[in-house]
């Protein structure tokens, strides 16, 4: 075995450390004894045995993929074309490279959908149209270039056409025949990015271009910041994540002191050792499960982690006795009956939208206004057995705060929370209300899906 | 004490498929390591991939019998390990006379012979070539993991009456989940792990085809595309290869050979299994 090799694998261990993943010692010598075990020369075979020695969690997967291809790219420098390849028509004549020509390939590898081919496509046009001068002497290579250049999207249509050839527009066909397409487009556009950071890390050492590459996890991606995409990646984990908090919780319900006394069983279970009660029996705990009341700000700026929170607070009604919904703008109404049991969560999110009556002035959030609300119209809401949960980031426009309101609120309740997006360092900064509401009630920073996971298990008592 | 299967990624991924399993370049690897490490393997997916079928397979290709340990709630070392026959040992104690010296008696009510051995045990003992399959791991308790780290990082069992009893060949073992709770870290860190996730376009087809070979090759390929298209929606429970694989064989016993929207209306019922699902494929799908 050679040095060089394991010296570069510990440093990509290393990276993969860095980026957040644990790699225990252990795991690192299961690696170098796999190097023993497989064939080198096949790359694949490399990463799917790293993949199996140090991968523990399928989250972990993207980051692992993109580490491996910086540390052991899969191809160096330019690509050498044979006379007879395909690709060698891109590049006849001298000048700039045409896009048109390389649209017209990109379109026929979308249609066919051929993997291999596409590969050494993406690394023909990141080396024809991905490269630019940032200083004299020095050249960086761009995905954005190269994408906004091809701009894929735009080929959608004729593909369609394409694809359909002259089935009927509109129905299942066109929609599985969209899915198929925009799915070949994301593989393009993942080959073309991984291309570009296989050449960044050409010119600048893969260790440079890891420290920026690796794209964060999705349950640590801020609320507030999450993209389309990271939205919809986190609403797929909201039954996986309520399904792991409910075992969790009732394995520890399982585990917490027994009750009362059997004495029927305890006296039968006496009978075989002659009447001498020497094993005792106990009633098992009836586990108390709150009512859960949540009040939610469901204005744009913190609609993402509303969402968020109210389908997992849903994905968790049998660990409550009864859960209701409150949402509101600037006024307040309640939502509880858009959830229905079985229903679609993300359905009963788009009709809340639309029919809840939320807004009764301007549309900016409006805390006062909506607490007095709430109180007014729902008094028997909040009781004794309540948890009373707040989602908002207390941005209120300056108005005033109904902290008086909120205060009763708290009062007649078991527990409240208020659950907060932002930072905590920007808490009470411009017009946010924090200051006047976190002295009334506990305030809890929930940036992320982590910090939500952890808030329940504390929420739900053993 | 280390004797491996497979000769190389290859010849895993033949013989697998020869014994009805078509893998891809990463399953075949990591059983492949798995193999020649010695090392457990930690197969995590959602339901019906086909975690419990790779090891079947690997235990049809290698010739190796398959030792099954299905983990539930509750489950103990008396139902995973071993236990003593208590009857028979009564019987034993009841039926010596009465002048048998107790030291006597005691040395023998604790021998192999009232020794019930439970698949983990059997395992271990077994001289021929076995495959343990520790099945849905996460529905078992926490206790249950620490008895499995002792079995998995030695292969060797210690019964306080009978001493340690140590693998004479090493076991391949597979252990599945659904990933309904969190394995502990030291479990993970002594398994290799394989994530299977639904397959990629072609091999799913493959699998159609080498499922139910009846199903004509256009359809199939229609088939796996609706299927996949149906994935991307946000479905409670998003359809599996079993599903596909049910979907193929009802259009070929209805004699369907285009799926059309009327087909997939009627036997939609096939693939999803949610009422809500339902309505969300019918409305996003354009089918009514």
């Amino acid at each position: 075995m050679t040095e060089g090799l394991v010296d570069r694998e510990i440093a990509f261990l290393d990276a993969l450390r860095k980026a957040g993943l644990t790699v225990s010692l252990a795991e690192v010598i299961d690696s170098t004894r796999a190097l023993g075990a497989i064939e080198l020369l096949d790359r694949e075979s490399l990463r799917h045995a790293w993949a199996a020695c140090v991968l523990k969690r399928p989250a972990h997967r993207t980051t692992f993929d993109t580490l491996f291809d910086l540390w052991f790219p899969p191809v160096l420098g330019d690509q050498t074309l044979t006379e007879d390849d395909p690709l060698r028509s891109l590049e006849d004549g001298e000048g700039p490279a045409d896009p048109e020509a390389y649209r017209d390939m990109l379109r026929q590898l979308l249609l066919d959908g051929d993997d291999e081919m596409m590969k050494r496509f993406a690394r023909q046009v990141v080396q024809g149209l991905g490269r630019a001068d940032t200083a004299p002497g020095r050249q960086s290579w761009f995905s954005y270039r190269v994408l906004r250049q091809l701009s894929p999207e735009t080929l959608t249509a004729s593909l369609l056409e394409a694809m359909l050839q002259g089935q009927e527009r509109g129905g299942m066909a066109e929609k599985v025949a969209r899915q198929t397409i925009s799915e070949r487009i994301k593989r393009f556009q993942e080959l073309v990015e991984a291309e570009v950071r296989r050449r960044l890390a050409e010119d600048r050492g893969a260790e440079q271009i890891s420290k920026t590459a690796v794209q964060p996890l999705a349950e640590q991606v801020d609320f507030l910041r999450a993209s389309r995409n990271d939205m919809a990646e986190l609403r797929r984990q909201v039954f996986p994540l309520a399904r792991r908090l409910a075992t969790r919780l009732t394995a520890r319900r399982r585990l917490g002191k027994t009750g009362k006394l059997d004495f029927r069983r305890t006296v039968r279970a006496s009978l075989g050792t002659g009447g001498v009660p020497l094993v005792t029996h106990h009633k098992p705990h009836k586990p108390h499960k709150p009512e859960l009341v949540v009040l939610c700000d469901v204005s744009g700026s913190v609609a993402g982690f509303a969402h968020f929170t109210l389908m997992l607070a849903y994905a968790l009604r049998e660990q409550f006795t009864k859960v209701r919904a409150f949402a509101f703008i600037d006024t307040c109404d309640e939502v509880t009956d858009y959830f229905t049991p079985g229903g679609d969560v993300a359905d009963a999110l788009a009709r809340m939208n639309s029919q809840a009556k939320l807004i009764w002035f301007d549309g900016h959030s409006d805390y006062g206004h909506s607490i007095e609300k709430f109180a007014e119209d729902y008094p028997d809401a909040v009781g004794p057995k309540t948890s009373l949960l707040i989602l908002g980031d207390a941005r209120n426009n300056y108005r005033a705060t109904g902290a008086q309101t909120l205060k009763k609120l708290v009062q007649r309740s078991r527990h409240a929370y208020w659950l907060n997006p932002e930072p905590q360092a920007y808490w009470g900064s411009g017009d946010s209300a924090t200051g006047a509401y976190e002295e009334l009630i506990e305030m809890v920073e929930v940036r992320n899906a982590v910090q939500l996971e952890e808030f329940i298990q504390r929420l739900l008592p053993a | 004490m280390l004797q491996p299967q497979f000769a190389s990624v290859e010849d895993t991924a033949t013989r697998l498929g020869a014994a009805g399993y078509l893998t891809d370049h990463a399953i075949a690897t990591t059983v492949f390591l798995a193999d020649r490490l010695g090392k457990p393997l930690l197969i995590e997916g959602p339901a019906g991939v086909g975690k419990t079928e790779l090891a079947k397979s690997v235990a049809l290709a290698t010739d190796s019998e398959l030792i099954r340990l299905q983990c539930y709630e509750g489950l103990d070392e008396a139902r995973a390990l071993y236990e003593w026959n208590y009857k028979k040992q009564l019987l034993r104690i009841q039926a010596a006379s009465d002048d048998t010296a107790w030291d006597e008696i005691h040395d023998d009510v604790f021998a192999e012979e009232f020794l019930l051995s439970r698949p983990l045990l059997t395992a271990i003992r077994n001289p021929k070539p076995t495959v343990l399959l520790i099945d849905e791991t996460d529905k078992a308790d926490v206790e249950v993991e620490g008895l499995l780290l002792e079995v998995l990082s030695d292969f060797q069992v210690t019964i306080p009456e009978l001493g340690t009893i140590a693998a004479t060949r090493r076991p391949l073992v597979f252990l599945t989940s659904n990933a309904t709770r969190e394995l502990s870290e030291a479990l993970k860190r002594r398994c290799l792990y394989l994530h299977l996730d639904y397959p990629a376009a072609d091999r799913e087809k493959a699998i159609v085809l080498s499922r139910v070979p009846e199903v004509a090759e256009q359809l199939a390929d229609s088939l796996v595309r609706t299927v996949r298209a149906l994935r991307a929606l946000e479905l409670k429970k998003s359809p599996s290869i079993a599903e596909t694989i049910d979907w193929a064989k009802t259009l070929v016993a209805l004699g369907l050979d285009t799926l059309d929207e009327q087909a997939v209306h009627e036997t939609l019922g096939v693939v999803l299994k949610h009422a809500s699902d339902h309505t969300r494929a019918i409305e996003q799908l354009k089918l009514n």
